[in-house]
């Protein structure tokens, strides 16, 4: 269980590998499964994902201490998050394509998959239940996208090669996908309750 | 409870609706309506063969004014026409180039040294000793070019060797980049002669391994009438500025290593004005002129290729091809 008490680095540890947001939560799968045919794809999403996920963990963070706490509105969270998330991929857009056309070019197909994505809300939900303060929150974002991306990039390399291997008819495309990431899943259950995360 | 629940949501969402309306207004990029009907016209598949990163880069590019309108190698002409009317400029369209394999050496021609039973994938099985069919030089048939080919090409046969279908290949060179036995070449659409080897061993190793491949005996360099095949490092090559896809050679070739793909050549025949000269009778491979010296000649019809050469050499300009 993840709490204030616990130094940075085991926030970071339990959200990158002992509950890894896809292979043990399965959140995100659509994105997962979506975006993992080539590493340098899955990459970008990575990237692009640790960048949302970070921002939209913080002002959820905000949202709810300053807005919703105050006036005993804890029950709207799921409305305004999701309105607030969506909100701020957009602003982000524009303001990349803008400002940063170069980072637009690598990262601009992936955002509008990201206002949908549900590892982002599910890492804002996360970060409230466990009652993390601000610095801890960031942290817990900062440690769920990694755990993203290492199964994302995991994923999309091995696709890669059973792209080319003998796959039974019956088997080809995405089923010995859903076999893939359960495997990986199964693999990633061995670090469940390490140092009692 | 409901009432607070409304009003919240409603101010939350206003205020973010019209932050976002003033970021859109402060952060617009304007882009050249011209840029979005170029990326249009564009096939959209980001083969990189302009040498650009995409195709949103190539609309950018030939917006402004760094690319030809003729750049997109994918396209073709109609995409040359269409950027060409978007742009106002006139079209100049570029020769279609195809990807060709430059290898015969199926199953039955070339045999397998091994059994090879990895990746299926050529970059995979080159990593075993060379691969496993007996020339070392030819093609592994796994299809490593099927797999790259953005336009579904490309489709290996039941003999194992990659077979292009002209109408969709764009001559993108994936292909190209993709072969590790470098066995496919990108050629122009005019030609219509290949060596189907690229074995450098001597004749008789490549006899040995490969029924297909040329032997390097020089009969075609010998036989070809316009000096049109080039030796290099015992293999034929044609010279394509030479080439006039006679197609003497493929059939002079004693082990089928050179293809014709040209469609029926249409047979000649000598008209009156013949004067008996004989000149088609000495430059004709295949023997196909006969009568005596001052008669007029005829064409024997079985033995006429449809090669043409007599057609330039006559004096009397007395050969024509039939239509």
């Amino acid at each position: 269980m993840v709490s204030n008490e616990l130094s940075w680095y085991f926030i970071l540890l339990s959200a990158l590998l002992v509950n890894n947001i896809v292979l043990i939560r399965f959140l995100a799968l659509c994105s997962f499964f979506g975006v993992s045919n080539k590493v340098e794809t899955a990459v970008g999403m990575g990237i692009a994902v640790m960048f949302v996920m970070v921002m939209a963990c913080a002002m959820s963070w905000a949202i709810y201490n300053f807005l919703l706490v105050p006036y005993n509105l804890e029950f709207l969270r799921t409305a305004a998050f999701i309105l607030s998330i969506a909100s701020l991929v957009q602003l982000e857009e524009l303001y990349i394509r803008k400002m940063l056309p170069a980072l637009y070019k690598q990262m601009g197909i992936f955002l509008p998959l990201i206002t949908t994505n549900c590892a982002i809300l599910g890492a804002a939900f996360l970060s409230i239940d466990y009652r993390l303060n601000f610095i801890n929150t960031i942290v817990y974002a900062v440690g769920v996208s990694g755990g993203y991306i290492l199964a994302i990039v995991l994923f999309a390399g091995i696709r890669q090669r059973v792209a080319l291997a003998p796959v039974p008819h019956y088997f080809k495309g995405y089923p010995i996908a859903f076999i893939t990431a359960s495997l990986m899943s199964l693999a990633f259950l061995g670090f469940s309750h390490l140092f009692g995360l | 409870m409901i009432i607070e629940a409304a009003i919240s949501l409603g101010a939350f969402g206003l205020i973010f609706g019209a932050g976002l309306s003033i970021a859109s207004k402060k952060f617009a990029v304007w882009i050249d309506p011209k840029e979005e009907e170029v990326f249009e016209a564009l096939p959209g598949v980001n083969c990189g063969a302009c040498g650009l990163p995409g195709c949103s880069s190539f609309a950018h590019a030939v917006i402004i004014g760094k690319a030809e309108v003729n750049g997109c190698i994918a396209g073709g002409s109609t995409v040359t026409e269409a950027l060409a009317k978007i742009m106002g400029v006139d079209a100049v369209a570029r020769v279609k180039m195809i990807a060709k394999p430059m290898c015969n050496g199926c199953l039955k021609n070339a045999g397998e040294r091994f059994v090879y039973d990895g990746l299926g994938h050529c970059k995979a099985a080159i990593l075993v000793a060379s691969g496993f069919k007996s020339c070392t030089h030819g093609c592994l048939g796994l299809g490593s070019c099927r797999i790259a080919c953005p336009f579904n090409a490309i489709e290996i046969d039941e003999n194992h060797i990659p077979r292009i279908n002209p109408n969709r290949c764009t001559g993108c060179g994936k292909c190209v980049e993709v072969c590790p036995k470098n066995i496919m070449e990108l050629v122009s659409e005019n030609n219509k002669v290949y060596v189907l080897c690229r074995s450098q061993e001597k004749g008789k190793l490549v006899k040995s391994k490969c029924s297909a491949g040329c032997i390097a005996c020089r009969i075609c360099e010998k036989k070809c009438p316009y000096g049109a095949i080039i030796f290099e490092n015992n293999i034929a090559r044609v010279n394509y500025e030479l080439c006039r896809n006679c197609g003497v050679c493929a059939v002079k070739c004693p082990s089928k290593s050179i293809l014709d793909t040209m469609p029926p050549r249409a047979k000649v025949f000598i008209t009156d004005k013949c004067k008996g000269s004989g000149v088609c009778a000495t430059v004709c491979e295949f023997k196909a002129p006969v009568g005596e010296e001052g008669q007029i000649h005829t064409i024997d019809e079985e033995k006429c290729v449809g090669c043409g050469v007599c057609v330039e050499k006559c004096p009397e300009k007395a050969i024509i091809r039939k239509i």
